[in-house]
Protein backbone atom coordinates (compact mmCIF):
# COMPACT_ATOMS: atom_id res chain seq x y z
CA UNK A 1 0.00 0.00 0.00
CA UNK A 2 1.54 2.81 -0.93
CA UNK A 3 2.19 5.73 1.91
CA UNK A 4 -0.10 9.11 1.20
CA UNK A 5 1.02 12.19 3.11
CA UNK A 6 -1.49 15.41 4.16
CA UNK A 7 0.65 18.30 3.51
CA UNK A 8 -1.14 22.13 3.88
CA UNK A 9 1.73 23.76 1.47
CA UNK A 10 3.39 21.96 -0.87
CA UNK A 11 6.51 23.64 -2.44
CA UNK A 12 8.60 22.30 -5.57
CA UNK A 13 11.93 23.49 -5.39
CA UNK A 14 14.15 24.28 -2.90
CA UNK A 15 15.85 27.40 -3.62
CA UNK A 16 15.31 31.01 -3.50
CA UNK A 17 11.97 31.07 -4.69
CA UNK A 18 10.98 28.20 -2.32
CA UNK A 19 12.61 29.58 0.54
CA UNK A 20 11.14 32.51 -0.05
CA UNK A 21 7.58 31.12 0.09
CA UNK A 22 8.51 29.26 2.97
CA UNK A 23 9.37 32.06 5.17
CA UNK A 24 6.49 34.28 4.03
CA UNK A 25 4.18 31.56 4.92
CA UNK A 26 5.90 30.87 8.75
CA UNK A 27 5.34 34.88 8.86
CA UNK A 28 1.78 34.34 9.01
CA UNK A 29 1.07 30.17 9.47
CA UNK A 30 2.76 29.28 12.29
CA UNK A 31 1.18 25.49 12.43
CA UNK A 32 0.32 24.97 8.88
CA UNK A 33 2.66 22.14 7.20
CA UNK A 34 5.22 22.79 4.95
CA UNK A 35 6.95 19.98 2.84
CA UNK A 36 10.03 21.14 0.37
CA UNK A 37 10.80 18.95 -2.48
CA UNK A 38 13.81 18.95 -4.55
CA UNK A 39 15.54 16.94 -6.79
CA UNK A 40 18.81 17.96 -5.50
CA UNK A 41 20.19 16.15 -2.45
CA UNK A 42 21.56 19.69 -0.46
CA UNK A 43 20.04 22.09 1.71
CA UNK A 44 19.12 25.43 -0.18
CA UNK A 45 22.00 26.59 -1.27
CA UNK A 46 23.03 29.84 -3.07
CA UNK A 47 23.36 28.82 -6.52
CA UNK A 48 24.96 31.91 -8.10
CA UNK A 49 28.60 30.33 -6.00
CA UNK A 50 28.36 27.47 -7.80
CA UNK A 51 31.02 29.61 -9.70
CA UNK A 52 32.97 30.48 -6.02
CA UNK A 53 33.02 26.66 -5.68
CA UNK A 54 34.30 25.78 -8.97
CA UNK A 55 37.08 29.02 -8.99
CA UNK A 56 38.43 28.65 -5.21
CA UNK A 57 36.18 25.15 -3.85
CA UNK A 58 34.21 27.22 -1.43
CA UNK A 59 33.01 24.40 0.02
CA UNK A 60 29.22 23.60 0.43
CA UNK A 61 28.76 25.34 3.99
CA UNK A 62 30.15 28.58 3.49
CA UNK A 63 27.21 28.27 0.05
CA UNK A 64 24.33 27.89 2.88
CA UNK A 65 21.30 30.00 1.98
CA UNK A 66 20.20 29.66 5.32
CA UNK A 67 21.55 28.58 8.50
CA UNK A 68 21.88 24.58 8.97
CA UNK A 69 18.93 24.38 11.28
CA UNK A 70 16.40 26.70 9.03
CA UNK A 71 14.23 23.22 8.09
CA UNK A 72 13.79 22.65 11.53
CA UNK A 73 13.56 25.99 13.42
CA UNK A 74 10.71 26.78 10.78
CA UNK A 75 9.18 23.29 11.01
CA UNK A 76 9.55 22.66 7.53
CA UNK A 77 9.79 18.66 6.25
CA UNK A 78 12.28 19.12 3.99
CA UNK A 79 12.60 16.09 1.14
CA UNK A 80 15.97 16.55 -0.66
CA UNK A 81 17.49 14.50 -3.38
CA UNK A 82 14.07 12.46 -4.79
CA UNK A 83 12.04 13.31 -8.05
CA UNK A 84 8.59 14.23 -8.52
CA UNK A 85 6.97 11.39 -11.27
CA UNK A 86 3.29 12.48 -11.12
CA UNK A 87 1.01 15.15 -10.40
CA UNK A 88 -2.41 15.48 -10.55
CA UNK A 89 -4.22 18.91 -9.87
CA UNK A 90 -7.54 18.12 -9.57
CA UNK A 91 -6.65 15.13 -6.48
CA UNK A 92 -4.46 17.46 -5.44
CA UNK A 93 -1.77 14.52 -5.34
CA UNK A 94 1.54 14.25 -6.18
CA UNK A 95 3.92 10.77 -6.00
CA UNK A 96 7.62 10.54 -5.69
CA UNK A 97 10.06 8.51 -7.25
CA UNK A 98 10.19 6.35 -4.17
CA UNK A 99 6.14 5.48 -4.68
CA UNK A 100 5.55 8.17 -1.57
CA UNK A 101 2.28 10.07 -2.64
CA UNK A 102 1.70 13.52 -0.60
CA UNK A 103 -1.57 15.23 -0.80
CA UNK A 104 -1.44 19.27 -0.55
CA UNK A 105 -4.11 21.83 -0.09
CA UNK A 106 -1.46 24.59 -2.06
CA UNK A 107 1.18 23.92 -4.02
CA UNK A 108 4.02 26.21 -5.57
CA UNK A 109 5.77 25.55 -8.77
CA UNK A 110 9.47 26.34 -8.22
CA UNK A 111 11.37 24.17 -9.93
CA UNK A 112 13.69 26.42 -11.83
CA UNK A 113 15.21 26.58 -15.27
CA UNK A 114 17.31 23.45 -17.12
CA UNK A 115 20.35 24.53 -19.77
CA UNK A 116 19.27 24.01 -23.38
CA UNK A 117 20.86 21.50 -24.88
CA UNK A 118 21.64 22.08 -28.91
CA UNK A 119 21.14 18.97 -30.77
CA UNK A 120 24.56 18.66 -32.35
CA UNK A 121 26.65 15.71 -32.88
CA UNK A 122 28.69 14.80 -30.07
CA UNK A 123 26.70 16.81 -27.47
CA UNK A 124 26.78 13.16 -25.12
CA UNK A 125 30.81 13.15 -24.94
CA UNK A 126 32.82 12.69 -21.91
CA UNK A 127 34.13 16.31 -21.19
CA UNK A 128 30.55 18.00 -22.53
CA UNK A 129 29.19 20.25 -19.21
CA UNK A 130 26.47 22.50 -18.34
CA UNK A 131 26.52 24.86 -15.12
CA UNK A 132 23.52 25.62 -13.38
CA UNK A 133 23.85 23.56 -10.21
CA UNK A 134 26.25 22.50 -7.36
CA UNK A 135 26.58 18.86 -8.93
CA UNK A 136 27.64 20.49 -12.51
CA UNK A 137 30.27 22.53 -10.46
CA UNK A 138 31.45 19.41 -8.76
CA UNK A 139 31.34 17.18 -12.22
CA UNK A 140 33.71 20.24 -13.68
CA UNK A 141 35.68 20.32 -11.51
CA UNK A 142 36.42 16.45 -10.92
CA UNK A 143 37.02 16.35 -13.96
CA UNK A 144 39.91 19.54 -13.45
CA UNK A 145 41.41 17.35 -10.55
CA UNK A 146 41.72 14.18 -12.68
CA UNK A 147 43.34 15.78 -15.41
CA UNK A 148 47.02 15.84 -15.13
CA UNK A 149 49.00 16.02 -18.61
CA UNK A 150 49.04 19.79 -19.94
CA UNK A 151 47.21 22.52 -19.63
CA UNK A 152 43.93 22.35 -19.90
CA UNK A 153 41.64 24.17 -22.86
CA UNK A 154 38.00 24.91 -22.35
CA UNK A 155 35.25 26.06 -25.08
CA UNK A 156 32.10 27.80 -23.49
CA UNK A 157 29.36 27.41 -25.83
CA UNK A 158 27.33 30.42 -25.15
CA UNK A 159 28.55 34.14 -24.07
CA UNK A 160 25.39 35.02 -21.73
CA UNK A 161 25.80 35.08 -17.64
CA UNK A 162 26.36 31.38 -16.87
CA UNK A 163 28.93 31.23 -20.13
CA UNK A 164 30.91 34.34 -18.70
CA UNK A 165 30.42 33.24 -15.31
CA UNK A 166 31.70 29.60 -15.91
CA UNK A 167 34.94 31.45 -17.98
CA UNK A 168 35.85 33.45 -14.70
CA UNK A 169 35.73 30.24 -12.86
CA UNK A 170 37.82 28.49 -15.26
CA UNK A 171 40.39 30.95 -15.93
CA UNK A 172 40.68 31.26 -12.14
CA UNK A 173 41.21 27.28 -11.96
CA UNK A 174 43.93 27.99 -14.69
CA UNK A 175 42.23 26.91 -17.93
CA UNK A 176 42.48 28.53 -21.36
CA UNK A 177 38.88 29.28 -22.04
CA UNK A 178 37.51 30.57 -25.78
CA UNK A 179 33.78 31.41 -25.99
CA UNK A 180 31.48 31.09 -28.86
CA UNK A 181 28.78 33.48 -29.04
CA UNK A 182 25.91 33.25 -31.86
CA UNK A 183 25.41 37.25 -31.47
CA UNK A 184 27.70 39.73 -32.31
CA UNK A 185 28.45 40.61 -28.62
CA UNK A 186 28.66 38.58 -25.47
CA UNK A 187 26.00 39.47 -22.68
CA UNK A 188 24.02 40.66 -25.32
CA UNK A 189 20.88 40.55 -23.63
CA UNK A 190 21.50 42.20 -20.40
CA UNK A 191 24.11 44.58 -21.47
CA UNK A 192 24.16 47.43 -24.11
CA UNK A 193 27.20 47.72 -26.62
CA UNK A 194 28.98 49.74 -24.84
CA UNK A 195 28.79 47.52 -21.25
CA UNK A 196 29.83 44.26 -23.36
CA UNK A 197 32.46 45.67 -24.94
CA UNK A 198 33.93 46.40 -21.38
CA UNK A 199 33.46 42.97 -20.56
CA UNK A 200 34.96 41.35 -23.51
CA UNK A 201 37.85 43.95 -23.06
CA UNK A 202 38.27 42.91 -19.22
CA UNK A 203 37.85 38.80 -20.07
CA UNK A 204 40.81 39.16 -22.96
CA UNK A 205 43.08 40.70 -20.23
CA UNK A 206 43.05 37.51 -18.72
CA UNK A 207 43.48 35.68 -21.12
CA UNK A 208 39.78 34.60 -22.31
CA UNK A 209 39.42 33.91 -26.65
CA UNK A 210 35.76 35.33 -27.85
CA UNK A 211 34.56 34.37 -30.73
CA UNK A 212 31.23 35.91 -31.65
CA UNK A 213 29.10 35.58 -34.89
CA UNK A 214 29.15 32.18 -34.86
CA UNK A 215 28.02 28.70 -33.62
CA UNK A 216 29.14 25.31 -32.83
CA UNK A 217 28.42 22.61 -35.32
CA UNK A 218 29.57 19.70 -33.62
CA UNK A 219 31.70 18.23 -30.48
CA UNK A 220 34.52 15.98 -31.79
CA UNK A 221 36.02 13.09 -30.54
CA UNK A 222 39.45 11.81 -31.34
CA UNK A 223 39.59 9.48 -28.19
CA UNK A 224 37.16 6.91 -26.94
CA UNK A 225 33.88 8.76 -26.26
CA UNK A 226 35.76 12.25 -24.83
CA UNK A 227 35.37 15.31 -26.41
CA UNK A 228 38.80 16.53 -28.08
CA UNK A 229 37.30 19.44 -29.85
CA UNK A 230 34.35 21.18 -31.10
CA UNK A 231 34.18 22.49 -35.05
CA UNK A 232 32.45 25.81 -35.86
CA UNK A 233 29.59 26.65 -38.25
CA UNK A 234 32.37 27.81 -40.90
CA UNK A 235 34.36 24.48 -40.48
CA UNK A 236 37.39 25.75 -38.06
CA UNK A 237 38.19 23.31 -35.42
CA UNK A 238 39.20 24.09 -32.25
CA UNK A 239 40.70 21.49 -29.57
CA UNK A 240 39.93 21.67 -26.10
CA UNK A 241 39.64 19.36 -23.02
CA UNK A 242 36.33 20.47 -21.81
CA UNK A 243 33.01 21.56 -23.33
CA UNK A 244 30.83 23.78 -21.28
CA UNK A 245 27.18 24.31 -22.77
CA UNK A 246 25.19 27.50 -21.73
CA UNK A 247 23.37 28.52 -24.61
CA UNK A 248 20.69 29.74 -22.51
CA UNK A 249 17.83 27.88 -19.49
CA UNK A 250 14.25 26.73 -19.95
CA UNK A 251 11.91 26.88 -17.16
CA UNK A 252 11.13 23.25 -15.88
CA UNK A 253 7.00 23.21 -17.07
CA UNK A 254 7.21 19.52 -17.61
CA UNK A 255 5.23 19.09 -14.35
CA UNK A 256 2.13 20.59 -16.08
CA UNK A 257 2.31 19.04 -19.08
CA UNK A 258 -1.40 17.78 -19.08
CA UNK A 259 -2.52 18.76 -16.27
CA UNK A 260 -4.30 22.12 -18.05
CA UNK A 261 -2.45 24.52 -16.33
CA UNK A 262 -2.09 27.49 -18.56
CA UNK A 263 2.05 28.19 -20.34
CA UNK A 264 3.57 29.95 -22.80
CA UNK A 265 7.32 29.68 -22.63
CA UNK A 266 7.37 29.68 -18.55
CA UNK A 267 3.91 29.13 -16.47
CA UNK A 268 1.96 31.97 -16.52
CA UNK A 269 1.01 33.52 -13.28
CA UNK A 270 -1.06 36.58 -12.18
CA UNK A 271 -0.09 39.04 -10.07
CA UNK A 272 -0.94 36.98 -6.76
CA UNK A 273 1.58 34.83 -8.44
CA UNK A 274 -1.26 31.78 -8.80
CA UNK A 275 -1.51 30.06 -12.18
CA UNK A 276 -4.24 29.40 -14.15
CA UNK A 277 -5.57 27.14 -11.53
CA UNK A 278 -6.26 29.14 -8.20
CA UNK A 279 -4.96 26.23 -5.41
CA UNK A 280 -1.37 26.10 -7.65
CA UNK A 281 1.43 29.16 -7.50
CA UNK A 282 4.46 29.41 -9.64
CA UNK A 283 7.54 31.50 -8.85
CA UNK A 284 11.14 32.12 -10.05
CA UNK A 285 12.68 30.79 -13.53
CA UNK A 286 9.85 28.17 -14.00
CA UNK A 287 7.13 31.60 -14.13
CA UNK A 288 6.12 34.10 -17.07
CA UNK A 289 5.33 36.87 -14.04
CA UNK A 290 4.92 40.38 -14.49
CA UNK A 291 7.87 42.44 -15.82
CA UNK A 292 7.06 46.24 -14.91
CA UNK A 293 9.33 47.80 -17.08
CA UNK A 294 7.72 45.74 -20.46
CA UNK A 295 3.77 45.93 -18.75
CA UNK A 296 3.44 42.27 -19.63
CA UNK A 297 4.43 38.75 -18.44
CA UNK A 298 7.74 37.77 -18.89
CA UNK A 299 10.24 35.29 -17.97
CA UNK A 300 13.32 36.94 -15.90
CA UNK A 301 15.29 33.70 -14.45
CA UNK A 302 17.16 36.19 -11.71
CA UNK A 303 17.79 35.32 -7.82
CA UNK A 304 15.80 38.11 -6.35
CA UNK A 305 12.75 38.06 -8.45
CA UNK A 306 12.88 34.43 -7.48
CA UNK A 307 12.93 35.24 -4.04
CA UNK A 308 10.46 38.31 -4.14
CA UNK A 309 7.78 36.25 -6.22
CA UNK A 310 8.24 33.09 -4.06
CA UNK A 311 7.71 35.48 -0.78
CA UNK A 312 4.05 36.81 -2.65
CA UNK A 313 3.38 33.40 -3.69
CA UNK A 314 3.71 32.02 -0.38
CA UNK A 315 1.39 35.31 1.82
CA UNK A 316 -1.20 33.94 -0.66
CA UNK A 317 -0.71 30.48 -0.29
CA UNK A 318 -1.00 31.21 3.56
CA UNK A 319 -4.68 33.70 2.83
CA UNK A 320 -2.85 36.79 3.43
CA UNK A 321 -3.87 38.54 -0.26
CA UNK A 322 -0.64 40.53 -1.27
CA UNK A 323 0.41 41.72 -5.04
CA UNK A 324 3.74 41.54 -6.59
CA UNK A 325 4.93 44.81 -7.62
CA UNK A 326 6.63 43.13 -10.76
CA UNK A 327 10.15 42.88 -11.46
CA UNK A 328 12.31 43.07 -14.32
CA UNK A 329 15.73 41.72 -15.63
CA UNK A 330 18.50 43.12 -13.29
CA UNK A 331 21.91 42.35 -12.60
CA UNK A 332 25.04 43.34 -10.76
CA UNK A 333 28.40 41.71 -12.53
CA UNK A 334 31.57 41.75 -11.20
CA UNK A 335 33.51 39.72 -13.38
CA UNK A 336 37.46 40.07 -13.17
CA UNK A 337 36.43 42.95 -10.30
CA UNK A 338 34.89 45.06 -13.19
CA UNK A 339 31.57 46.13 -11.46
CA UNK A 340 28.95 46.63 -13.85
CA UNK A 341 24.94 46.76 -12.88
CA UNK A 342 21.98 46.85 -15.56
CA UNK A 343 18.43 46.62 -15.19
CA UNK A 344 15.02 46.75 -17.68
CA UNK A 345 15.63 47.58 -21.36
CA UNK A 346 19.60 48.83 -21.81
CA UNK A 347 18.82 48.84 -25.47
CA UNK A 348 16.25 51.14 -26.54
CA UNK A 349 13.81 49.24 -28.89
CA UNK A 350 12.99 51.94 -31.29
CA UNK A 351 13.62 55.95 -31.99
CA UNK A 352 10.54 56.33 -29.70
CA UNK A 353 13.37 56.18 -26.62
CA UNK A 354 15.60 58.82 -25.38
CA UNK A 355 19.32 58.03 -23.87
CA UNK A 356 21.22 59.82 -21.37
CA UNK A 357 24.71 59.23 -20.82
CA UNK A 358 28.01 59.45 -19.28
CA UNK A 359 31.57 58.03 -20.49
CA UNK A 360 34.86 59.24 -18.52
CA UNK A 361 37.86 57.41 -17.66
CA UNK A 362 36.42 53.97 -15.66
CA UNK A 363 32.22 55.31 -15.14
CA UNK A 364 29.63 54.81 -17.81
CA UNK A 365 25.99 55.28 -16.88
CA UNK A 366 23.68 55.04 -18.80
CA UNK A 367 19.85 55.36 -18.65
CA UNK A 368 16.78 54.75 -21.17
CA UNK A 369 13.97 57.14 -20.89
CA UNK A 370 10.43 57.05 -22.62
CA UNK A 371 7.80 60.13 -21.85
CA UNK A 372 9.71 60.78 -19.17
CA UNK A 373 9.84 57.56 -17.46
CA UNK A 374 13.13 55.29 -16.48
CA UNK A 375 13.07 52.04 -18.71
CA UNK A 376 16.21 50.52 -18.01
CA UNK A 377 20.12 51.31 -16.89
CA UNK A 378 23.28 50.37 -17.07
CA UNK A 379 26.17 51.71 -14.40
CA UNK A 380 29.81 51.11 -14.66
CA UNK A 381 32.84 51.67 -12.42
CA UNK A 382 30.63 54.11 -9.82
CA UNK A 383 27.48 51.73 -9.43
CA UNK A 384 27.03 53.51 -6.07
CA UNK A 385 23.95 55.25 -6.34
CA UNK A 386 22.36 53.20 -9.21
CA UNK A 387 20.03 52.08 -6.52
CA UNK A 388 18.10 55.18 -6.73
CA UNK A 389 17.72 55.04 -10.36
CA UNK A 390 16.79 51.79 -10.38
CA UNK A 391 13.68 52.99 -7.67
CA UNK A 392 13.07 55.87 -9.70
CA UNK A 393 12.30 53.65 -12.56
CA UNK A 394 10.04 51.14 -10.24
CA UNK A 395 8.36 53.24 -9.14
CA UNK A 396 7.93 55.27 -11.72
CA UNK A 397 8.58 58.61 -11.36
CA UNK A 398 8.70 61.19 -13.92
CA UNK A 399 12.36 62.96 -14.27
CA UNK A 400 12.17 65.19 -17.02
CA UNK A 401 12.77 67.50 -15.05
CA UNK A 402 16.13 66.65 -13.77
CA UNK A 403 17.06 64.03 -16.15
CA UNK A 404 20.67 64.99 -16.92
CA UNK A 405 21.45 65.11 -13.15
CA UNK A 406 20.89 60.99 -12.97
CA UNK A 407 23.79 60.49 -14.96
CA UNK A 408 26.38 62.98 -12.95
CA UNK A 409 29.47 62.33 -11.06
CA UNK A 410 27.79 63.91 -7.93
CA UNK A 411 24.35 62.53 -8.42
CA UNK A 412 22.70 61.57 -4.84
CA UNK A 413 19.38 61.71 -3.29
CA UNK A 414 20.26 65.71 -3.27
CA UNK A 415 20.35 65.86 -6.76
CA UNK A 416 16.39 65.08 -6.58
CA UNK A 417 13.38 67.21 -5.73
CA UNK A 418 12.51 66.84 -2.04
CA UNK A 419 9.36 65.50 -2.20
CA UNK A 420 11.23 62.17 -3.56
CA UNK A 421 13.92 61.92 -0.86
CA UNK A 422 11.76 63.77 2.12
CA UNK A 423 9.06 60.70 2.80
CA UNK A 424 11.93 58.24 2.91
CA UNK A 425 14.13 60.34 5.16
CA UNK A 426 12.37 62.68 7.60
CA UNK A 427 10.17 62.03 10.43
CA UNK A 428 7.17 60.22 9.72
CA UNK A 429 3.94 61.80 10.95
CA UNK A 430 3.40 58.01 12.84
CA UNK A 431 6.28 58.55 15.09
CA UNK A 432 5.93 62.15 15.72
CA UNK A 433 2.40 61.01 16.77
CA UNK A 434 3.88 57.72 18.87
CA UNK A 435 2.12 57.29 22.25
CA UNK A 436 -1.05 57.99 20.41
CA UNK A 437 -2.85 54.60 19.56
CA UNK A 438 -4.59 54.35 16.31
CA UNK A 439 -6.94 51.65 14.61
CA UNK A 440 -4.76 50.59 11.07
CA UNK A 441 -6.67 49.58 8.50
CA UNK A 442 -5.85 46.07 6.65
CA UNK A 443 -4.54 46.74 3.92
CA UNK A 444 -2.78 44.70 0.78
CA UNK A 445 0.60 44.43 1.02
CA UNK A 446 2.50 45.50 -1.52
CA UNK A 447 6.22 43.17 -1.63
CA UNK A 448 9.24 44.15 -3.50
CA UNK A 449 9.21 47.72 -3.26
CA UNK B 1 11.12 49.40 15.43
CA UNK B 2 13.64 52.42 16.45
CA UNK B 3 14.64 53.95 13.08
CA UNK B 4 17.18 57.12 12.61
CA UNK B 5 15.66 60.25 11.17
CA UNK B 6 16.32 63.69 9.73
CA UNK B 7 15.78 66.91 9.38
CA UNK B 8 16.78 68.86 6.66
CA UNK B 9 15.94 72.64 8.19
CA UNK B 10 18.61 71.35 11.29
CA UNK B 11 21.78 69.91 9.24
CA UNK B 12 24.30 72.34 8.24
CA UNK B 13 26.84 69.76 6.44
CA UNK B 14 29.66 69.59 8.75
CA UNK B 15 29.70 65.67 8.12
CA UNK B 16 30.52 64.42 12.03
CA UNK B 17 28.31 62.00 11.42
CA UNK B 18 30.24 60.63 9.01
CA UNK B 19 33.20 61.10 11.10
CA UNK B 20 31.63 59.05 14.23
CA UNK B 21 30.47 56.31 12.05
CA UNK B 22 33.82 55.59 10.37
CA UNK B 23 35.68 55.79 14.22
CA UNK B 24 33.11 53.84 15.42
CA UNK B 25 32.69 51.10 13.04
CA UNK B 26 37.21 50.71 13.12
CA UNK B 27 39.30 48.50 14.85
CA UNK B 28 41.51 51.24 16.62
CA UNK B 29 38.65 53.63 18.01
CA UNK B 30 41.55 56.34 17.21
CA UNK B 31 40.39 59.08 15.20
CA UNK B 32 43.95 59.93 13.76
CA UNK B 33 44.83 56.05 13.39
CA UNK B 34 41.42 55.55 11.66
CA UNK B 35 41.90 58.31 8.95
CA UNK B 36 45.53 57.59 8.62
CA UNK B 37 46.71 54.31 9.03
CA UNK B 38 44.24 51.65 9.80
CA UNK B 39 43.98 48.52 7.69
CA UNK B 40 41.87 47.45 6.44
CA UNK B 41 40.52 50.95 6.25
CA UNK B 42 37.29 51.35 8.07
CA UNK B 43 33.95 52.75 5.71
CA UNK B 44 31.46 54.90 6.99
CA UNK B 45 27.98 53.91 7.12
CA UNK B 46 26.37 56.91 6.18
CA UNK B 47 26.92 59.94 3.97
CA UNK B 48 26.39 63.48 3.50
CA UNK B 49 25.28 64.50 0.26
CA UNK B 50 25.20 68.85 -0.32
CA UNK B 51 23.90 70.70 -2.54
CA UNK B 52 23.70 74.51 -1.87
CA UNK B 53 22.49 75.12 1.23
CA UNK B 54 20.64 71.48 1.55
CA UNK B 55 22.39 68.61 2.96
CA UNK B 56 21.77 65.46 3.76
CA UNK B 57 22.56 63.24 5.96
CA UNK B 58 21.62 59.54 4.76
CA UNK B 59 21.58 55.99 5.81
CA UNK B 60 19.88 52.71 6.00
CA UNK B 61 16.46 53.11 6.59
CA UNK B 62 15.44 50.00 7.85
CA UNK B 63 13.58 49.27 5.13
CA UNK B 64 10.22 47.38 6.11
CA UNK B 65 10.22 45.29 3.15
CA UNK B 66 13.96 45.63 2.75
CA UNK B 67 14.47 44.94 -1.17
CA UNK B 68 18.14 44.25 -0.01
CA UNK B 69 16.89 41.33 2.36
CA UNK B 70 15.23 39.61 -0.69
CA UNK B 71 17.96 40.43 -3.26
CA UNK B 72 20.93 39.34 -1.14
CA UNK B 73 21.91 36.00 -3.60
CA UNK B 74 23.82 34.15 -0.42
CA UNK B 75 21.45 35.03 2.25
CA UNK B 76 23.87 37.46 4.22
CA UNK B 77 21.38 40.55 4.65
CA UNK B 78 18.78 39.56 6.65
CA UNK B 79 16.51 40.89 9.66
CA UNK B 80 16.82 40.25 12.52
CA UNK B 81 14.43 38.18 14.44
CA UNK B 82 14.68 40.50 17.83
CA UNK B 83 15.96 43.80 16.86
CA UNK B 84 14.38 44.18 13.23
CA UNK B 85 17.64 45.60 12.19
CA UNK B 86 18.57 44.46 8.89
CA UNK B 87 22.03 43.29 9.43
CA UNK B 88 24.57 42.15 7.06
CA UNK B 89 26.92 38.84 8.14
CA UNK B 90 30.38 39.72 6.83
CA UNK B 91 31.26 35.84 6.47
CA UNK B 92 28.28 35.19 3.90
CA UNK B 93 28.59 38.43 1.70
CA UNK B 94 30.73 37.94 -1.23
CA UNK B 95 30.70 41.53 -2.62
CA UNK B 96 28.04 40.50 -5.55
CA UNK B 97 26.75 44.37 -4.69
CA UNK B 98 23.41 43.27 -5.87
CA UNK B 99 21.54 44.83 -2.74
CA UNK B 100 23.58 48.37 -3.84
CA UNK B 101 21.11 48.09 -7.41
CA UNK B 102 17.89 47.72 -4.92
CA UNK B 103 18.35 50.00 -2.10
CA UNK B 104 16.13 53.06 -2.53
CA UNK B 105 18.55 55.54 -0.58
CA UNK B 106 21.98 54.31 -2.27
CA UNK B 107 23.50 53.68 0.83
CA UNK B 108 24.89 50.51 0.70
CA UNK B 109 28.65 50.90 0.36
CA UNK B 110 31.09 48.91 -1.67
CA UNK B 111 34.40 47.81 0.56
CA UNK B 112 35.93 46.93 -2.64
CA UNK B 113 39.37 45.31 -0.55
CA UNK B 114 37.13 43.14 1.68
CA UNK B 115 34.96 42.46 -0.90
CA UNK B 116 32.15 42.83 0.99
CA UNK B 117 29.16 45.31 1.02
CA UNK B 118 29.09 47.99 4.22
CA UNK B 119 25.73 49.43 5.40
CA UNK B 120 24.15 50.90 8.64
CA UNK B 121 24.08 48.75 11.68
CA UNK B 122 22.16 50.77 14.15
CA UNK B 123 25.61 50.87 16.18
CA UNK B 124 24.79 47.39 17.53
CA UNK B 125 25.70 47.46 21.04
CA UNK B 126 24.82 50.42 22.00
CA UNK B 127 21.64 52.16 23.22
CA UNK B 128 21.27 54.97 20.63
CA UNK B 129 23.48 54.81 16.84
CA UNK B 130 26.83 57.29 17.40
CA UNK B 131 26.14 59.51 14.10
CA UNK B 132 22.61 60.67 16.32
CA UNK B 133 24.53 61.52 20.07
CA UNK B 134 27.55 63.42 17.92
CA UNK B 135 25.29 65.46 15.55
CA UNK B 136 25.57 68.69 16.84
CA UNK B 137 22.57 70.05 16.03
CA UNK B 138 19.96 67.20 16.60
CA UNK B 139 19.04 66.81 12.58
CA UNK B 140 18.95 63.31 13.78
CA UNK B 141 16.81 61.40 15.85
CA UNK B 142 15.93 57.86 16.89
CA UNK B 143 12.69 57.24 17.07
CA UNK B 144 9.75 54.33 17.57
CA UNK B 145 8.82 54.10 13.86
CA UNK B 146 5.01 52.50 14.88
Amino acid sequence: MIKEERIKYLIIGNSAGGIGAAESIREVDKVGTITILSDEPYPAYSRPLISDYLAERRPLQRMLFRPPDFYEENNIQSIPGRKVTGLDIDEHNIQLVDGRAIIWEKLLLATGGSPIMPEITGIDLEGVFTFTTLDDAKEIDQFLNNYHRRKIRAVVIGGGLIGVSVTEALVKRGVDVTIIEMKDRILNTILDEEASALVETSLQQFGVEIITGQTVDKVTSYLSGAATGVTLDDSRPIPCEIVIVAIGVQPRTELVSNTGIKKKRGIIVDRHMTTSNSDVYACGDVAEAYDFVYGENRLTPIWPNAFIGGRVAGFNMAGVQTEYQGGTAMNSLKYFGLAIVSAGMVTPLDDSYEVISQIHDHVYKKIVLKDGLIVGLVFSGDIDKSGIIYNLMKDKVNIEDFKQTLVADDFGLVSLPEEIWKPGLAIPPSALACGISSVEQTEEVLVGE
Amino acid sequence: MRRVYFNEEACIGCHLCEIYCQLQHSQSRELIKVFKRESPHPLPRVRVEEKGPVSLSIRCQQCDEAPCVYACLTGALTRDAINEVVVLDEERCVGCWTCILVCPFGTIRRDVDQRKTVKCDLCQGEDVPICVINCPNEALVYKESS
